[in-house]
């Protein structure tokens, strides 16, 4: 296989990741933001099992192995499991609406192409779209966490954004602790997600709307 | 000789140890003066050694930042300040032995009092500006607690407030001086800013910010909001070294930045710091003629010295800059002259309020007087004080202010304008201060220990013990000494002047001894030797003609009774009335005085009423608004603290986005 086909494919999978982080922006309901984040990592997984076989680096396989495992079933499953058990709103409630959203999601985009293309002159192609992507990925997951309302969405949003270091990370050869770095994400996510976060909003005030977290700081009377 | 001082200097942290292991002790704190004093003796005694030898003296210490070490060094020039800070700390040390057990909470002083010693030694001793801050930030922070020693009192603990705050400030312009000159210069060391490179502007911007830290600490108008406050709050022992020596210190670290690191910075500087120092100078004793707090009064009437001594640097500068480097160095030698001749006479002052304060424990003049007869030896040296600080012949005040002033008349040879004009004008604005600080010293010395006692507590005071009065007396002959003898004291700065200009003094200031003439003889020359001689002769001839020819009835008979026998101390002049023209003069504009009266109809049993009001329109134009500005912005960010989650999120996402755009906007417009 020659580079410039080993290099499309990993832009057509790198753009895959980025789309899905665009989905995520525009979805009315919880169930489908989960769904669409499973999508996410399986697009993530199958980029860093992409990169390990184009870079000869078989630990990026494992990366690919926990984001497949952990991020594209574990853990929609479990929220979607959570969800129903708890008897959350099923739909998202969005601080900015979903047209707007967008519109900056696209000029988040091109900031992060006019930022990291002139940056990184002396890399590689490969390296230098990878990486314009991936941050695109961590700022549309970052906009995610601040326009929803819902603690279900800032939780995605942020494993959204974890998702695009990933991305990054695999994308850069030779970059030392990959592997690490995304299982430690991953226990972060599920120290967040099923830590006492769920379970105090929902027993103290029967709903995960931050609201109600404001109100008992005395933000909001 | 650099090591010998550093060793001395590392005694200081022991003592503050033990005083506080033994802060039980009662005569802990004593010791621990004690103890100060002989390592503020041992340390003037290098200065002095150091001013003597000349040359350079190096030593580096492999502690503090890993890639700079710290840098000591001594040369003339700090050798001179050394001599400075310890002759002022031997004294406040011998009179702090007895003082200090008579005030509220000794340990505490004596905690604070020997780290105090250690930093301005250190700063004088640092050769890296890390060194340098760090030991004048030890300064401040070791001064800051002792202002705070009686914490317990609402008005202290506001005075350090605003102390902390100037300190914080003077401390952060140093630190952007400095960082500009390493920038230029390639390295922290002072080597290395003496070397700096500067273009226009990042010397402008060195000695504009160098200007704002050391004034901030020596007390230049109009940042010496703090002073008048802090002084007074300390015990009088360290007020006198805060006074008369930490200032000196300030204006240290600013003479090393202008005439020292980097290139010389442009003649018109000199001019702005002499017109500083001019303003400085006059509206300090104003201030200071109005005050009723003793203390207080000494506080401005430093502010009045430092802004002399900085005429002098300015002066010395705008010299520098236009190349007349023999009167650049005539003109750092009388401010360093000044320098030291303020240091000994406001140690002597503070000290003497310090007797009186200890006899009395009251610091308003209105309360006091008649203490000459109670107090004679503290009387007469506060006298000879008073007397060398209002710039009168014989004493040492005369002397510096007198070659201060002619500098400012060659300030003509500058071929410039706005030197042309400008410096006979400061000239003009020396002397007038000069001559308003002698009004204010009459007022004081009078108010204090002539006429009546005016409480309870001025009749029934007696003198202070004999480690306080010695002291006094010491400093009063120093004062004296260095009136009389002041060829000897400038051949001693021409080594330094020489350090820092490249250039004997001696060849031009001095038209063989006793005679100090600056220039030539015929443009003006002084001999407190032969002025001293001639006088002494004279009181000679006259006693002798007195006793021989004069009539030997003597009657005794009250004085200043005009007529009729006082029946109340409250029928004397109060300082308040004697300030009262001068106060109708300056202090309608300088301080917006309004006077009214209130008279009763001739019908009411009622006494009439003179009120005056004052406003302090430094502080309430520049300080308050900038006080309220803080309040009414934290007041404002306040709200950040109380975000929501998303919001704080949404903060921390704009920022992202504006470092990002920088850094994107960077790359397309280098």
């Amino acid at each position: 296989m020659d580079r410039a086909m080993q290099y499309d494919t990993a832009h057509l999978i790198g753009a895959m990741v980025l789309l899905f982080g665009f989905q995520l922006l525009y979805q009315r309901r919880i169930k489908s933001v989960l769904t669409t984040f499973a999508f996410q990592a399986g697009a993530l997984s199958i980029a860093a099992a992409w990169q390990a076989y184009i870079q000869n680096s078989p630990h990026l396989y494992v990366t690919a192995a926990i984001a497949l495992i952990f991020k594209a079933f574990f853990v929609p499953f479990a929220l979607n499991w959570l969800i129903k058990r708890l008897g959350i709103h099923r739909s998202v409630e969005t601080a900015l609406g979903v047209g707007p959203t967008m519109i900056i999601g696209v000029v988040l985009v091109a900031l992060s192409i006019m930022l990291v293309l002139p940056v990184t002159q002396g890399a590689t192609a490969l390296t230098r779209e990878n990486l314009a992507m991936a941050m695109s990925v961590v700022l549309l997951g970052l906009l995610m966490m601040i326009t929803r309302h819902n603690a279900v969405t800032q939780v995605v949003g942020f494993m959204a954004l974890e998702n695009g270091l990933i991305l990054a990370a695999v994308g850069v050869k030779g970059m030392p602790l990959v592997v690490e770095m995304s299982v430690a994400f991953s226990v972060l996510v599920a120290m967040i997600l099923f830590g006492i976060f769920f379970f105090r909003i929902r027993e103290r005030f029967d709903s995960l709307d931050l609201h109600y977290l404001e109100t008992v700081r005395g933000d909001r009377l | 000789m650099t090591a010998q001082a550093l060793l001395a200097v590392a005694v200081f942290p022991f003592l503050a140890v033990l005083a506080m292991l033994a802060h039980r002790q009662k005569a802990a704190p004593s010791l621990v003066h004690a103890g100060c004093l002989g390592v503020s003796l041992v340390l003037g005694t290098i200065g002095i050694l150091s001013v003597m030898k000349g040359g350079v003296d190096v030593a580096v210490l492999p502690v503090g930042l890993p890639w700079l070490k710290a840098h000591f060094r001594i040369d003339a020039f700090s050798g001179f300040f050394l001599v400075i800070v310890n002759l002022g700390a031997v004294m406040a040390s011998l009179f702090g032995i007895s003082y200090v057990r008579h005030l509220t909470h000794p340990a505490r002083v004596a905690v604070a009092y020997p780290m105090f010693l250690a930093g301005m030694n250190l700063a004088l001793l640092s050769d890296d500006a890390f060194s340098f801050l760090v030991s004048w930030e030890f300064m401040s922070a070791s001064s800051w607690l002792l202002v705070l020693a009686d914490h317990e009192e609402e008005e202290n603990r506001k005075a350090a407030f605003t102390y902390l705050m100037m300190a914080l400030f003077g401390t952060f312009c140093l630190l952007g001086a400095f960082g500009i000159l390493a920038q230029a210069g390639g390295g922290y060391d002072f080597d290395a800013l003496r070397q700096a490179k500067l273009n226009g502007w990042q010397s402008s911007l060195v000695v504009l910010l160098g200007l704002l830290g050391a004034g901030s600490k020596a007390g230049l108008v109009p940042l010496h909001a703090w002073l008048p406050l802090a002084h007074p709050a300390a015990p009088s022992h360290v007020s006198a070294l805060m006074s008369g020596v930490m200032t000196k210190v300030a204006l240290y670290i600013l003479a090393r930045i202008l005439f020292d690191f980097g290139p010389t910075p442009a003649w018109w500087w000199g001019a702005v710091i002499m017109a500083t120092g001019g303003v400085t100078a006059v509206v300090g004793i104003l201030y200071a003629l109005i005050q009723t707090d003793l203390k207080r009064l000494l506080a401005y009437s430093t502010v009045e010295n430092i802004g002399v001594a900085l005429i002098g640097l300015g002066v010395a500068l705008a010299f520098k800059g236009s190349g007349l480097l023999p009167y650049a160095a005539l003109a750092l030698a009388a401010s360093l002259y000044h320098m030291l001749n303020h240091s000994v006479m406001k140690g002597l002052l503070f000290l003497g309020a310090g007797a009186v304060l200890h006899a009395t424990h009251e610091r308003n003049i209105e309360k006091l007087g008649g203490l000459i007869h109670r107090m004679p030896i503290t009387a007469a040296a506060f006298l000879v004080g008073a007397a060398a600080i209002s710039a009168l012949p014989p004493l040492n005040g005369f002397v510096s202010e007198w070659l201060i002033l002619q500098t400012l008349f060659l300030g003509p040879k500058v071929p410039n304008w706005a030197m042309k004009f400008g410096s006979p004008v400061v000239a003009a604005m020396l002397a007038l201060s000069a001559a308003l600080a002698a009004a204010a010293f009459v007022r004081a010395f009078g108010m204090v220990f002539l006429g009546r006692a005016r409480s309870q507590a001025a009749e029934t005071a007696s003198e202070p013990p004999m480690g306080m009065w010695a002291a006094l007396i010491l400093l009063a002959c120093l004062c004296a000494l260095l009136g009389i003898v002041p060829v000897s004291a400038t051949t001693m700065l021409s080594h330094i002047a020489q350090s820092l200009m490249g250039i004997e003094l001696s060849d031009t200031i001095i038209e063989g001894w006793p005679w100090l003439a600056p220039i030539n003889v015929t443009r003006g020359s002084y001999s407190g030797t032969v002025l001293v001689a001639s006088v002494l002769f004279l009181i000679m001839v006259t006693a002798i003609v007195i006793k021989g020819f004069g009539t030997r009835n003597i009657r005794r008979s009250p004085a200043w009774d005009c007529g009729h026998k006082e029946s109340s101390p409250a029928f004397q002049y109060t300082a308040s009335s004697f300030a009262q023209p001068l106060r109708r003069v300056y202090g309608s504009t300088a301080f917006r005085a309004k006077e009214e009266v209130d008279m009763p109809s001739p019908a009411e049993i009622r006494p009439a009423r003179l009120d005056v009001r004052i406003k302090d329109l430094i502080w309430d134009g520049l300080y308050q608004p900038l006080a309220d500005g803080v309040a009414n912005l934290s007041t404002r960010l306040n709200r950040l603290q109380t975000m929501t989650v998303r919001r704080h999120l949404l903060m921390m996402f704009l920022t992202l986005l504006i470092m990002l755009l920088v850094a994107a906007l960077r790359r397309v417009m280098p």
